[in-house]
């Protein structure tokens, strides 16, 4: 029993990490009908700045003296770095390609992925790169079953991120901008919507959803990979997808979702193979259930 | 004499290889009603739409308030008072009545008078009123419809341009919709574009007319005359 | 010319503004607490002279004032192909045979093991252009059939000492079936979810290669694979058939192009026959396909086996090429790499295919220098090349617009 509680916390947080990750991939396809390759290159970016970030802020010192604010500064300033680098990633390889065949804009979008996955390798090397992460550890511990510090922080940040996206999509007159645009493009811009901002918008905020979820998995794991935004993001894509494309609520269920199934998977049927689960989930969905959990409409014409 | 609030000059037109539009010149005074008719396809409303900037007009000039908006962008043309109420309604359909509303003052910043319209259009749409929460898909079609209209009220609109508001409805709310687009007219003040398959009713609500076949206007009068005209009656109005 | 560009200047400066930004952080800040500037001007500078020259030639060329130079060069293209028209096509394919042929009488081993190299890359640029350029599904885990077609050689090879040539067919047959079974729930998808759902499936073989160790000895590969073996007559003490492996390289090069050959044509009567006319009707336009009874499903089925069954064959000849398989060699950057060289040449073009393959090989054993910044430098070509040339260097010659292009 306490093996299963354990497994059930470890689950919520791997969980809320592919929950902020599938929300970028299903906002941006529900704004402009297009799986964003190399929407796990922003999560894996956002891992590496973190680090930097926080490794710089430990040269200076501040990190024993104040190691939670900077981790708050960390996260930040890369989801703000992430921002920008995901606005610079639409209007080079995506807006371009807007009106063109999808076919081109897949590959574009992957020829993005491949470009960003080995920029990081170039820039940051090829070997994991550490994070300082011992000022975090420690934790609470109740008989068998442990919560690190961590692990609480994680699921913190990662509700208190969704509850923010939650208000910012559905009680904010942006968000109401975004939810218009996604259902009905052409329209909006007939109400003074200006669609390319908001297309702009939501790229920038999935991808400060996924640099934060890039940081946790850097503390959590105590390292980062220039290909760390591979397998995560197929996961995640498989979530967004488990949850219902395009639909928020279904991206953060389907993440949860996802999560688990991986972690109790892994400890319950084979550790190896615990990368299967999460394809073996989309494979099934898009067969049994393309529509997914929330059930969107999903024009059969536009996949 | 006065200006005209929307002038084309000679505009061409298309999707891609596919010409819509071969030459249009209209011109639309403030205050007026004028309807463009014809039949399916002959390219009225690509005309709306080129003129709202969605499709690009490839040649030719579009005047709107005297100056030329070939290359503002669509977004920009509500802000300056145009706005159109496309086909098929396209209401935001998982998007609340009230929160539609909301959206057609997107640019706008003055929160007083913005909920001060909303209510205004309860008042002239009473129907929208007790739908408020709901969401706009599901709403029937002449609600659907009058929601659109209020939308596009809520952007302040000296031009309204309507594609078909009577598509698809049943009479007796088409008289209503036709009702409130006189009233509009009257009360506002807002010039109205009205572009409209069911010849009979547009030219009954218009004062003006343009007859567009295969994108060229082949005929431009006064709604009553071509009422009378039996080339029109025997085309359009089914005689 | 800067007055006319105004705007377009203007976005090119905020665009290398914003790239600058982009690369500090990550070159800049360092973990003992401080910041430098310098590694981030030098890379933005070369990014920035590299950028400024194609830019200055793109605005050149759209302006005309490139038409001094362009012209006497486009006269004298046009001259030659005219020239060339008028020598029928068979001709050219008996010189390229023939060079074909005689390519290792004249070149060392270096040349003949890259040549080796983009023999087998045609094979699988042809075998995954069925599949995406004939009929027009993108699959991103091409690569696993490879990795079956060589671990199936592999494993009946050591266990059994099955023969080369024998084990060819089987290796061919037995991708065709993974391919038959991996297609089987994922055709009914179309587009992106085509995509990742056959990438989802290419990783989960590579993972079961790779943690499978009682079959396929997990990370560690199989080795000890034979290579082809050949029977020659030999007149020594009265006729007799003597057995030899194939362990010149130059006989393996000839192997390679009777596999490439084979494929070529197989791919070219394909692409003509009734079969691939049911393909491009499935390319363009899936639904109207369908509604003429073209049964779609059947006929992705054929091709997603016809392009496994490709990737098999190839497959079998790397395992006995290198005598050593591990699943390191069939990861998803093959596959997309392999899709880059299709796309970059042209897809559902054969000779845009094969210059693509030799391309992609070749090029980087050229500027073996810049090794590092391969992947980088494949990752920009597919993006520039969908920006600009999307019908790739040698487009296909049967192609109208694609349903897909005329969405909206």
């Amino acid at each position: 029993m306490d093996y299963f509680i354990q497994q059930l916390i470890n689950g919520i947080t791997l969980g809320g990490i592919y929950a902020l990750i599938a929300l970028g991939y299903t906002m941006v396809y529900g704004v402009i009908q297009l799986i964003n390759f190399s929407h796990g290159e922003f999560f894996a970016a956002g891992g590496y700045v973190g680090v930097i970030i926080l490794s710089y802020l430990a040269g200076l010192g501040f990190m024993e003296t104040h190691p939670w604010i900077c981790l708050g500064m960390s996260f930040i300033l890369t989801m703000g770095y992430c921002a920008f680098l995901a606005i610079g990633v639409e209007k080079v390889a995506y807006l371009p390609l807007r009106h063109k065949s999808r076919l081109a804009a897949l590959l574009s979008a992957l020829g993005m992925s491949i470009f960003l996955s080995n920029a990081l390798m170039l820039t940051q090397g090829v070997f994991d790169k550490p994070y300082p992460g011992e000022l975090f550890n420690g934790g609470w511990e109740f008989g068998m079953i442990s919560i690190s510090y961590l692990q609480a922080m994680i699921v913190v940040m990662t509700a208190v991120l969704l509850v923010a996206l939650n208000i910012l999509v559905f009680k904010t007159k942006m968000g109401m901008a975004m939810r218009a645009t996604a259902q009905d493009k052409t329209m909006s811009s007939l109400v003074a919507i200006g669609s390319n901002r908001i297309i702009s918008l939501t790229f920038a905020i999935g991808a400060g959803l996924a640099a934060a979820a890039g940081i946790m998995v850097g503390l959590y794991y105590g390292s980062v990979r220039y290909d760390m935004g591979f397998i995560p993001g197929i996961k995640a894509f498989s979530a967004a997808v488990l949850g219902g494309i395009g639909n928020i609520t279904g991206a953060m269920l389907g993440g949860l979702i996802i999560g688990m199934v991986e972690i109790f998977g892994a400890g319950y049927i084979s550790g190896q193979y615990k990368d299967v689960f999460a394809f073996i989930i989309l494979i099934g969905v898009l067969y049994f259930k393309p529509t997914g959990i929330m059930g969107v409409n999903v024009d059969d014409t536009r996949v | 004499m006065t200006e005209p609030i929307l002038e084309l000059r000679n505009v061409h037109s298309g999707y891609g290889s596919i010409k819509a539009l071969k030459g249009i010149s209209l011109k639309v005074y403030p205050g007026e009603i004028v309807t463009i008719i014809g039949a399916n396809g002959a390219g009225k409303s690509t005309t709306l739409m080129t003129i709202c900037g969605i499709v690009k007009a490839e040649k030719g000039e579009i005047l709107y308030q005297g100056n030329v908006i070939n290359k503002v962008l669509a977004e920009k043309l509500p802000t300056m008072g145009l706005c159109q109420v496309p086909e098929g309604r396209r209401i935001f359909p998982r998007l609340s009545v009230m929160e539609n509303l909301r959206l057609g003052a997107f640019y706008r910043n003055d929160t007083d008078q913005i909920m001060k319209d909303i209510q205004k259009s309860y008042d002239m749409f009473p129907i929208l009123g007790e739908r408020r929460n709901q969401e706009g898909g599901t709403l029937s079609g002449g609600e659907q419809q009058m929601l659109a209209i209020a939308r596009a009220l809520m952007t302040k609109p000296k031009l309204l341009l309507l594609d078909e508001p009577s598509l698809g409805l049943a009479p007796i709310i088409i008289q209503q919709i036709f009702s409130i687009i006189a009233q509009i007219n009257k009360e506002e003040g807002v010039t109205i574009l009205l572009v409209e398959q069911n010849a009979n009713l547009a030219l009954q609500a218009a004062s003006r007319g343009y007859v567009v076949e295969t994108g060229e206007i082949t005929l431009e009068d006064e709604a009553k005359t071509l009422l009378t005209n039996p080339k029109i009656r025997e085309a359009y109005l089914g005689e | 010319m800067i007055q006319e560009f105004k705007k377009v200047w203007k976005t090119y400066t905020i665009g290398m503004l914003w790239l600058l930004g982009l690369l500090w952080p990550l070159l800049g800040i360092h973990p003992d607490g401080t910041l430098s500037f310098d590694k981030t001007l030098t890379v933005w500078l070369y990014l920035l002279a590299g950028t400024f020259i194609c830019f200055v030639l793109f605005l050149m060329n759209k302006s005309g004032s490139l038409s001094l130079v362009k012209d006497p060069i486009s006269k004298i293209w046009a001259g030659g192909a005219t020239a060339t028209k008028t020598v029928p096509t068979w001709v050219w394919l008996l010189i390229a045979f023939i060079l074909a042929i005689l390519f290792p009488q004249f070149t060392g081993r270096y040349h003949q093991d890259v040549a080796i190299n983009v023999l087998v890359y045609v094979c699988l640029g042809l075998g995954l252009n069925v599949v995406v350029g004939l009929a027009g599904m993108l699959d991103l885990g091409y690569i696993a059939f490879y990795g079956v077609g060589a671990y199936t050689y592999a494993l009946f090879n050591i266990h059994y000492n099955v023969p080369f040539w024998v084990c060819l067919p089987i290796s061919g047959a037995l991708a065709l079936f993974v391919a038959c079974i991996v297609g089987y729930p994922t055709l009914r998808m179309r587009g992106d979810y085509l995509a990742i759902v056959t990438l989802g499936f290419g990783e989960i073989i590579r993972i079961i290669l790779n943690n499978w160790m009682d079959l396929t000895n997990g990370p560690n590969g199989i080795m000890g694979i034979n290579r082809p073996g050949l029977f020659y007559p030999s007149f020594a003490d009265g006729f007799s058939w003597e057995h030899m492996w194939i362990q010149k390289l130059w006989l393996l090069y000839y192997v390679a192009l009777g596999l490439a050959i084979i494929t070529i044509i197989a791919v070219h009567r394909l692409n003509f026959s009734r079969v691939g006319r049911a393909w491009e009707s499935i390319r363009e336009d899936e639904t109207a396909a369908e509604l003429m009874g073209v049964n779609t499903f059947i006929y992705k089925l054929l091709a997603y086996a016809m392009g496994g069954m490709f990737a098999g064959v190839a497959g079998a000849f790397f395992a006995s090429r290198m005598k050593f398989v591990s699943p390191e060699s069939f990861t998803f950057l093959e596959s997309a790499m392999v899709l880059c060289m299709v796309v970059l040449g042209g897809m559902g073009s054969i000779p845009g295919i094969i210059l693509g393959a030799a391309a992609l090989i070749v090029l980087p054993e050229v500027f073996r220098q810049f090794e590092l910044y391969r992947m980088l430098a494949f990752g920009a070509v597919m993006i520039i090349m969908m920006l600009f040339r999307p019908e790739g260097l040698i487009p296909a010659k049967r192609m109208g617009t694609r349903s897909e292009e005329k969405e909206g």
